[in-house]
């Protein structure tokens, strides 16, 4: 049995220690927007913080998260309130929309730890995160946008 | 390879086009719909539900039900844009839900329910107003008769019935019941374009939300009560058989359930993915590769330019080409080539099976509901209408969802026959890449004359590569004489003005399952041609954009899109320093395209894009926004294959596994793209794949300003343009 908290709750499973936290979020805990897209951190799709940093949930085992706290897009926030996703929907960046729990993921650690990002941070912040859609450029735009709510949010 | 029977197609569809419009009629399919009201348990008076495209509940929602899938390209917010324009309910109580399975929502063209060709607008254009307007007349009709006051005295505003005259409102909602039991209205006019309040704007995506909170639930989300999950073994060569299976050490792991061949391999069975894939590596199967074991690329290549030197079947021809070229002033030849690529969406192939004696229920993300039916319903064992299918949202489709032997759908239900349980058969992103149905490896060879005075006069393209649709049930209807005419598309139909002109066809016949890829054969024929066309204006010493102009003369809304793209790219304008523009057009699903590339070569050979400049003219703009995502997503997929992807064999084998040598474009590489719209009072066209031809034309024509390297193979190496590399021009 391994226990740790999701999303501010405290869960238990009984998965092998070595399984993929992606598995266990999905199939075991039934949370599915954290997605699948290459099983060896390339891609990003799976993106979910732990203990606050972004990390590949395909390639990090179960046993390493025991006690901590994850972090998925169904925590971001409960009511589409966060910066990001209001950026998100503002810019309409989703196509397929796929990747985008992803991308969401590692841009709120990018605007945590650096609030007023430039292109070049973004750039480097995101280039673990694909999108076959080509939603790049929007994604870089929301973020943007996503800075200014957040100082809003942080002045008002 | 085997298909169900199913009329078709999207190639027919670009001839048929201009007749889609006046000439649909309602009528016709009124009785279908009528038939399924009666059917539906939803459409009792509790609800309103006039056609197969719209329900109004009492509490005014109003659900949208959307035959098209949503892979990306916002059907689920354009669709509803056409059905509300006609409806004028309040936007805020629209609501989506994916059709079932029914020849009611068949493609207006193709007679087959699917999702394909950059054609659900034009499908739907004048359906989905229609389908609006009849709903918005039987409410009004209910309130009228309600009222006891002429229906023509009343107006709608946002959902609600006005009677202005005695100052009377009802909304949508309260007239439901009496709405049910108005007559359909027999003449459905349809609004004047200029009193259209939502076509033409920006409206927000309406998947937006529940694509930044995860509750949007694709293929692979959906979880059934008792449902195992498998992964298959699949043959490492195309074609290739299990001889035998050693299943010992897989059925240690804990979770695995059962270990069974089924026609396309193994399927292990297990109770989560993660088990089932430790079970698949665990497998021992010996494998007949069969005749495919020897495909090799290097080999292809070569037996295709051999090919090339003689004349294939004609698909078009048009004065006398040789004797154009024999008296040419000037002639020039080259050859071009494209690889095997792979559709590659985000969320790898999936589907959930639920195979009862009786009944078959599946759930996956596809473009090709009827087809999957029947083929789900054949291999079943059952009658069509006993298979229901839903179809959820796709994590990217790009053509690989719409399969023509619907393998993954196919291969999924014989996984829940050996299953004895309800199945989700999940692809790894491995699996998806060296699982075949690629956009064809294409061979282009070219020769022009030159006049005197350096105009092109003579045209010859002898194109090699396999058919998409020959051995198809769709054969009949794309292929005519030996021409696919998939193969052929953006080459034969030229648009440039050059007096002799020959383009032929050889369709070697080869063991690699190829099929649609955005763009279909408009993504090799708008690398080639556009990059030979640069070549011919060079040779000729004229600048590329004032040759297109002066060749395009015939072609209005081409010319107006290279002029736009050309003032809007700044043609002829001073550069930063390295860079190089380079400008490319391309016609294609009805649709005009032109742009300008801006770009720069390091010395190590890496390519930087910097700028993309992109003028559209696809008619009647429905939302600009999405057409604007739309030319913004093509440009980044055309980029990636002009830049990083090739499926390559090596004895039968595809040599690629996954993103670390199956690379896609990432955001630091991803240039600065600005869409221009062309306004116009044109039928729409699509806008799903018409931006990827052009953009690695363009990109290579810039290469070459700057370099003076002629790209004339896909992916661009670095190693052809790094320093003291020789010039292939």
């Amino acid at each position: 049995m391994t226990s740790f908290f999701l999303n501010g709750k405290s869960v238990t499973v009984d998965d092998d220690p070595s399984t993929p936290l992606l598995w266990v979020i999905r199939d075991s805990l039934g949370l599915t927007g954290t997605k699948f897209g290459c099983g060896m951190a390339l891609c990003g799709a799976c993106t979910v913080h732990l203990d606050g940093a972004a990390i590949r949930s395909c390639v990090a085992p179960l046993s390493r998260v025991a006690g901590k706290h994850v972090t998925t897009i169904e925590g971001l926030s409960s009511d589409l309130s966060h910066p990001l996703q209001r950026a998100w929907i503002e810019v309409d960046v989703p196509q397929c929309g796929y990747c985008q729990s992803g991308q969401i993921m590692s841009a709120a650690v990018l605007l945590k730890e650096n609030p007023k990002p430039t292109d070049k941070d973004i750039d480097e912040a995101m280039s673990g995160n694909i999108c076959r859609c080509g939603t790049y450029s929007r994604i870089r735009r929301a973020i943007h946008r996503a800075a200014e709510l957040g100082v809003e949010k942080r002045t008002s | 390879m085997s298909a169900a029977s199913t009329r078709i197609p999207r190639r027919d569809f670009l001839k048929t086009s201009a007749s889609i419009g006046s000439g649909l009629c309602i009528a016709a399919y009124i009785p279908e719909l009528a038939a399924r009201t009666l059917e539906n348990p939803l459409a009792s008076s509790a609800v309103f539900a006039p056609n197969a495209f719209v329900r109004i509940s009492p509490d005014d929602s109003v659900t949208i039900i959307a035959n098209h899938s949503e892979m990306g390209q916002g059907v689920y917010t354009s669709l509803p844009m056409l059905l509300n324009e006609e409806l004028e309910s309040d936007w805020s109580k629209i609501k989506v839900e994916p059709a079932p399975v029914d020849a009611a929502y068949n493609h207006t063209v193709f007679g087959l329910q699917m999702t394909g060709g950059s054609t659900t607008t034009p499908s739907e254009w004048e359906r989905f107003r229609k389908m609006g307007a009849m709903a918005r007349l039987m409410l009004i009709d209910a309130a009228a008769q309600k009222w006891n006051v002429p229906a023509s005295e009343c107006t709608v505003e946002k959902g609600v019935v006005i009677h202005k005259a005695s100052g009377r409102k009802a909304t949508y909602g309260s007239l439901v019941a009496a709405a049910s039991q108005s007559k359909p209205p027999t003449d459905i006019p349809l609004k004047d374009p200029k009193q259209f309040t939502l076509i033409g704007k920006s409206v927000r995506r309406l998947d937006t939300p529940s694509k930044t909170n995860g509750t949007a639930q694709f293929g692979l989300d959906v979880r059934i009560p008792g449902m195992l999950f498998a992964l298959v073994a699949r043959p490492p060569v195309f074609g290739g058989k299990v001889v035998s299976f050693d299943a010992t050490e897989t059925l240690k792991i804990k979770g695995v359930r059962a270990v069974e061949q089924i026609p396309s391999g193994v399927a292990v069975i297990a109770t989560a993915f993660w088990p089932a894939k430790l079970g698949r590596e665990k497998l021992k199967i010996t494998w007949d590769d069969g005749e495919n074991a020897n495909l090799s690329t290097p080999q292809m290549l070569a037996d295709f330019s051999k090919q090339s030197a003689s004349p294939g079947n004609i698909a078009k021809k048009t004065g006398d080409p040789s004797a154009a070229l024999a008296s040419a002033a000037k002639s020039i030849t080259a050859e071009y080539d494209v690889p095997y690529l792979a559709h590659c969406m985000m969320e790898p192939l999936n589907c959930v099976v639920d195979l009862r004696a009786d009944s078959c229920e599946l759930w996956t993300g596809t473009q090709f509901e009827t087809v999957d039916r029947a083929s789900a319903a054949r291999v079943a064992g059952l009658p069509p209408e006993k298979v229901k299918l839903n179809t959820t949202l796709l994590g990217g489709g790009f053509g690989r969802r719409a399969n023509v032997a619907s393998d993954f759908v196919v291969e999924a239900v014989h996984v829940a026959r050996v299953a004895k349980a309800p199945v989700k058969v999940i692809w790894t992103r491995e699996d998806d890449l060296a699982g075949g149905w690629y956009r064809p490896m294409w061979h282009d060879r070219f020769a022009a004359g030159l006049d005197a005075q350096g105009n092109p006069v003579a045209w010859t393209h002898t194109i090699v590569g396999q058919s998409i649709l020959t051995g198809t049930a769709f054969e009949p209807y794309g292929v005519k004489d030996g021409i696919d005419s998939a193969s052929v598309e953006g080459a034969a139909d030229l648009l440039y003005g050059i007096p002799n002109l020959q383009v032929d066809l050889h369709s070697p016949k080869i063991g690699v399952p190829v099929q649609w890829w955005r763009s279909v054969g408009h993504s090799h024929t708008g690398f080639s041609v556009e990059g030979f066309f640069d070549e011919v204006a060079h040779a000729g010493g004229k600048d590329p954009y004032e040759l297109r102009r002066t060749l395009l003369a015939n072609q209005p809304r081409m010319l107006a899109v290279l002029n736009l793209v050309a003032e809007k790219g700044g043609w002829g304008k001073p550069l930063a320093p390295g860079r190089g523009r380079g400008i490319a057009t391309h016609f294609s699903f009805d649709t005009y395209v032109a742009q300008v590339v801006e770009a720069s070569v390091e010395k190590d050979g890496t390519v930087r894009v910097h700028r993309v400049v992109c003028a559209v003219d696809c008619g009647r703009t429905i939302n600009p926004d999405i057409v604007k995502a739309q030319m913004e997503g093509g440009i980044v997929f055309g980029l990636t294959a002009a830049l990083k992807t090739e499926i390559t064999l090596e004895n039968g084998r595809v040599q690629q596994h996954n993103f670390y040598d199956y690379p896609m474009l990432r955001m630091f590489e991803s240039p600065e793209i600005e869409v221009h719209i062309v306004p116009s009072e044109q039928s729409p066209t699509g806008v799903g794949e018409p931006s990827v031809p052009p953009v690695a034309p363009a990109l290579t024509n810039a290469i070459f300003a700057v370099t003076g390297k002629r790209i004339r193979r896909l992916p661009i190496r670095a190693s052809d343009l790094a320093a003291g590399s020789e010039t292939k021009s």
